[in-house]
């Protein structure tokens, strides 16, 4: 047991040492040289900013650390399943007469005050620059710089040690920025679209994307790894933040723990206070549903006009912006994957045509641009989980297909639900390889999406049955598997998907049918959800009032004024891990308990995207 | 798919009169056949096995069967019956086939003379072949040597491709190797060197394995326990041992586990280790499954669902023991680990074995000769692995970080 604690800590950790390998001794070249291009300490606090007039607050922080440092050794040396944090603490003391590992980093931290503001100004410069000028850096700054920067690996360490650093560094300097410049929720979010939309532009910008990247990066792994150890940054930033006298950075560190919740509809005043920045003005629905009554639901169809008119008005929207927010309101992008695809495009072409106001600097301007753009899509349509992590999507499907073929036998008979487009890869592709199987393709009102793939199928020369859900548990005795899509896929297992595929599972889980999901790994999140009501989507409830071609179902036409009706149209549902055997990713195939390990193991490579 | 409709009965009519069907023919016309087929394919020179037999598993019949005179005899018998037309050829052709690819040849050779001893663990033999294809090879750099290794290796796995440990040892070791060539050595000869020593290193923790897992489980078994243990697993053999050897008091129940009889050399065992041990047919599980405390069996191969693959029969008593609130623990070392996901007890390569009836069956009764089955992890309680004592959930966690 000891042996496995260890491993996780000592070395390379895409490599297990299962049953056959020992620690190595000889250090991994490859990851020393990143490590060695900073003066490395395993330890310093990873508050950054000094404030402390007592040193007595140092030991609240030096004590902390110690437990973050876990995952976070680089060299081999370090005998298995222990560190030497004093050790290493003093090896990375500036000043050699400190003889405790607190004055030193107290002495560190003042010779970092003395230029501190001085470096928070540079902080733009790091936003811009590569990671190796943390290399130049380091010798301009001494030690002291030195340990700070690395005391800031609360990342994981997976070589990207010089990367991580500098993130670091810049989640320091970035969250002494709240003092300086408001931050909202939606900017970071901002800026993690950014950073894709960035890359998405193939880093054609040069400075531009890169200042935004960086600028974005220092966010995203600040969430990924709060995560994981909500203890040590937020009580120590809090020791520090306090010391600035605002209440509102310990408030932005602890959300950033947590993943920027949705924002509640039933608290009247935040409501109206998101309301005047609005820029797409929505009336509220009437007879809402109780339970419902936090999350957002507007008359379909008011907000068009009103936009359309205030289109040559609207000059902080590019009009590309302007189109596939248009686009969400009405209807025509539908399904997660097409709206981040539309959405990554319009940023691309906002970007291609931005250009810096004079008196603004590149990054803040930009990102504020970014983030007003986020904010009108958000108010036209929520966004998507899977929107904040879209640029794999393409790359993955390939993976995807090839694994879930092999469980493809001759004589199945599939089920399907709705239309999910790597469902439908996976289906003409086997068909391609000369499987032969039958599918049912399960569909629901008001949607009917089933009926474009049941189209696109039967084109293809598949044979195909359709039926709608209700006809579900009469059909289910004789399918063999069910496929699945996704939307998202929870830590816990719990698989968020369109309204009916929970149904469908559980039916198919007591009738002993096994169920695959087939979904790309850039949807799986670490938030977790026990039911399909703290966090969903409402849709038009008109959609449910009316049955398109039959206009003598005219019962519920004045659904609206009726006091004690109250028409629910939810667009996703919660399936819980029990009810699904397998999922199929572009990593192979895992059981429904391991999505928090890809989640933890790959995160950090995604955020570098 | 033959249970959704009746035409069934034609479909068996008409496999039974096409000729060129091997199993139609082996198993209607000759019983004994089955026996020489078996001889066929223990002949250690013979580098590819009749496909039909698994060899994995004849070899663990043959480490844990009990020889009785008369199956010595019928051995005796079906050796006269030897070249049958549909053996001959097949005997013929792989051995041409052999001579031609020396390389090959000479690692299945290796590795099957490493299988046959009984103690030693089928992932250990072939990583044991694996090294001796090192130190025979002539390659003079990182990437030769590995591409020979991984030929070697995929020879190997092909050779047997029922073998879960088989496979699970070779891809482990490539993995260690490709890991190895990838980091910078000026010598070529001391990551030769290195790769060597590891590999003779594995053996020892295969067996350093099997004392850790005996010594993890030794908290979970309680003086006046009741143990039933199904298959002749020599880790749980190691688990018993070490338990006697503390001076525990329990009991044991072991199934027969026909047609190996693994049962009964379990028994023999035990009885050697003065332990007070039980016989049971294999169906008075459930007639006796509430005088048991726990279910003790070990792993072919650990699946990446958490569920496991084991001899015929364990699901049945899973089934059993998790309808009645026992547990069921299971004890594998952790190179069993292997990236396979059955969804269901079709879903994995068969594994035939011959069945023995001690009596004549008719042409016309078809035989289920599958020698696994899948156990689900809901099933299971935990693992005991040299990892530790883990839920089933973590084995993918191990996978992943392993593999991926």
């Amino acid at each position: 047991m000891e042996a496995r604690r260890a491993s996780r800590t000592v070395s390379d950790p895409k490599v297990r040492h299962v049953g056959f390998f020992t620690p190595d001794p000889n250090p991994h070249p490859g990851r020393t040289p990143l490590a060695s291009d900073a003066p490395v300490s395993n330890a310093l606090s990873p508050v950054m900013i000094p404030p402390p007039r007592q040193p007595s607050d140092r030991t609240a922080a030096v004590p902390v650390p110690e437990t973050g440092q876990r995952r976070q050794t680089g060299a081999d040396q370090v005998p298995v399943g222990s560190y030497n944090p004093s050790e290493s603490l003093l090896s990375s003391s500036p000043l050699p007469s400190s003889p405790s590992s607190r004055v030193g980093l107290v002495d560190g931290e003042f010779s970092e005050e003395s230029g501190g503001w001085l470096r928070r100004s540079e902080s733009e410069k790091y936003a811009s620059s590569l990671p190796d000028t943390m290399v130049e850096r380091a010798p301009e700054n001494s030690a002291s710089a030195a340990p700070r920067l690395e005391s800031k690996k609360s990342v994981e360490v997976t070589g990207k040690g010089g990367k991580a650093v500098l993130e670091e560094q810049n989640e320091v300097q970035s969250s002494s920025k709240p003092l300086k410049e408001k931050t909202t929720k939606a900017e970071r979010r901002a800026l993690q679209e950014a950073q894709r939309a960035a890359k998405a532009s193939g880093k054609a910008e040069g400075n531009k994307s890169a200042a935004v990247s960086q600028g974005a990066a220092s966010v995203k792994p600040v969430k990924q790894p709060s995560q994981k150890k909500d203890g040590p940054p937020v009580s120590v930033s809090v020791v520090s933040f306090d010391k600035k006298g605002g209440d509102r950075p310990p408030e932005k560190e602890r959300k950033k723990d947590v993943p920027a919740p949705r924002m509640q509809f039933d608290d009247k005043s935040r409501v109206q206070k998101a309301k005047k920045h609005a820029v797409v003005k929505q009336t509220e629905a009437r007879n809402r549903v109780e339970l419902f009554r936090h999350l957002p639901q507007y008359e379909h169809g008011t907000q068009l006009p009103d936009l359309e008119s205030k289109f040559f008005q609207l000059d902080p929207v590019h009009p590309a912006i302007y189109k596939v927010g248009l686009q969400y309101l009405a209807g025509d992008i539908s399904g997660g994957n097409a709206r981040c695809i539309a959405m990554l495009q319009a940023f691309k072409e906002a970007i291609e045509d931005y250009s810096t106001p004079q008196e603004k600097t590149l990054a803040r301007d930009l990102t504020a641009k970014i983030s007003s753009y986020v904010s009108f899509f958000i108010e036209c349509r929520p966004l998507s989980i899977s929107m904040g992590n879209a640029i794999r999507f393409l790359k993955t499907h390939k993976v995807i297909v090839r694994h879930a073929i092999t469980k493809i036998r001759d004589g199945d008979v599939l089920l399907t639900y709705g239309s999910s487009c790597v469902v439908e890869m996976i289906l003409l592709y086997a068909h391609e390889m000369g499987k032969q199987f039958r599918v049912v393709v399960v569909d629901s009102r008001p949607k009917l999406e089933g009926q474009a793939l049941l189209r696109r199928l039967v084109a293809k020369g598949l044979s195909c049955a359709y039926s709608h859900i209700n006809a579900l548990s009469y059909i289910m005795h004789e399918v063999t598997k069910v496929f699945l899509g996704a939307a998202s896929v929870l830590s816990n297992g719990t698989v968020y998907s369109r309204v009916g595929t929970a149904s469908v599972a559980m039916v198919a889980n007591a009738f002993h049918v096994p169920v695959l999901i087939c979904c790309e790994a850039y949807k799986f999140h670490e938030r977790v959800q026990l039911d399909s009501i703290c966090s969903n989507e409402l849709g038009d409830p008109d959609a449910i009032a009316k049955v398109p071609g039959r206009t003598d179902v005219n019962y519920l036409n004045n659904w609206a004024n009726k006091e004690n009706l109250q028409l629910l149209n939810l667009m996703y549902d919660a399936t819980p891990a029990d009810y699904i055997s397998m999922i199929v990713t572009d990593y192979g195939m895992i059981p429904p308990t391991s999505v928090p390990v890809i989640v933890r193991e790959y995160r950090r490579d995604h955020v570098f995207l | 798919m033959w249970w959704r409709s009746a035409s069934f009965i034609l479909d068996q009519r008409h496999l039974q009169e096409d000729p060129s069907n091997d199993i139609a023919s082996s198993s209607s016309k000759q019983p004994p056949d089955t026996l020489s087929s078996f001889m066929a394919a223990a002949d250690p020179f013979n580098p590819i096995p009749n496909p039909k037999i698994s060899a994995y598993y004849q070899t663990r019949a043959a480490h844990t069967a009990v020889v009785t005179s008369d199956w010595l005899a019928q051995a005796q018998a079906a050796v006269g019956h030897h070249p049958d037309d549909a053996q001959a050829p097949q005997t013929q052709q792989p051995l041409l086939a052999a001579s031609s690819s020396g390389k090959s040849f000479c690692v299945i050779n290796e590795f099957n003379n490493w299988r046959m001893q009984p103690d030693l663990a089928e992932a250990v033999a072939a990583i044991r072949a694996l090294a001796a294809v090192i130190r025979a090879s002539e390659a003079t750099t990182m990437m030769e040597l590995e591409i020979e290794l991984k030929k070697a290796s995929d020879s190997l796995k092909s050779w047997d491709t029922t073998s879960i440990s088989l496979t699970a040892g070779c891809d482990l070791f490539m993995r260690y190797v490709t890991r190895t060539s990838a980091l910078e050595y000026e010598d070529f000869n001391s990551a030769r060197s290195r790769l060597i020593e590891r590999a003779e290193k594995f053996g020892e923790i295969s067996c350093k394995a099997r004392r850790i897992i005996a010594m993890l489980s030794q908290d979970f078994i309680f003086d006046g326990c009741t143990i039933l243990v199904h298959g002749f697993s020599r880790v749980v053999l190691e688990v018993l041992k070490t338990a006697a050897q503390n001076k525990k008091l329990f009991r044991v129940f072991c199934t027969e586990g026909r047609p190996d009889r693994t049962g009964l050399r379990l028994s023999n065992e035990l009885a050697k280790l003065d332990v007070p041990v039980k016989l049971l047919i294999d169906s008075a599980v459930a007639y006796t499954m509430d005088e048991v405390d726990m279910v003790f069996v070990g792993a072919d191969g650990v699946v990446e669902s958490g569920g496991i693959i084991n001899m015929m029969g364990t699901y049945q008593i899973a089934l059993v023991a998790h309808s009645m609130n026992k547990p069921v623990y299971v004890a594998a070392e952790s190179y069993k680990f292997a990236r396979l996901y059955p969804l269901d007890q079709k879903d994995m390569a068969p594994a035939l074995r011959p069945i023995d009836f001690g009596v004549p069956i008719p042409s016309k009764v078809e035989v289920e000769r599958s020698a696994r089955d899948y156990t689900p992890p809901q099933y299971l309680t935990l693992l005991f692995t040299d990892l530790g004592v883990l839920t089933p959930s973590v084995v993918s966690d191990e996978l992943i970080q392993l593999y991926l």
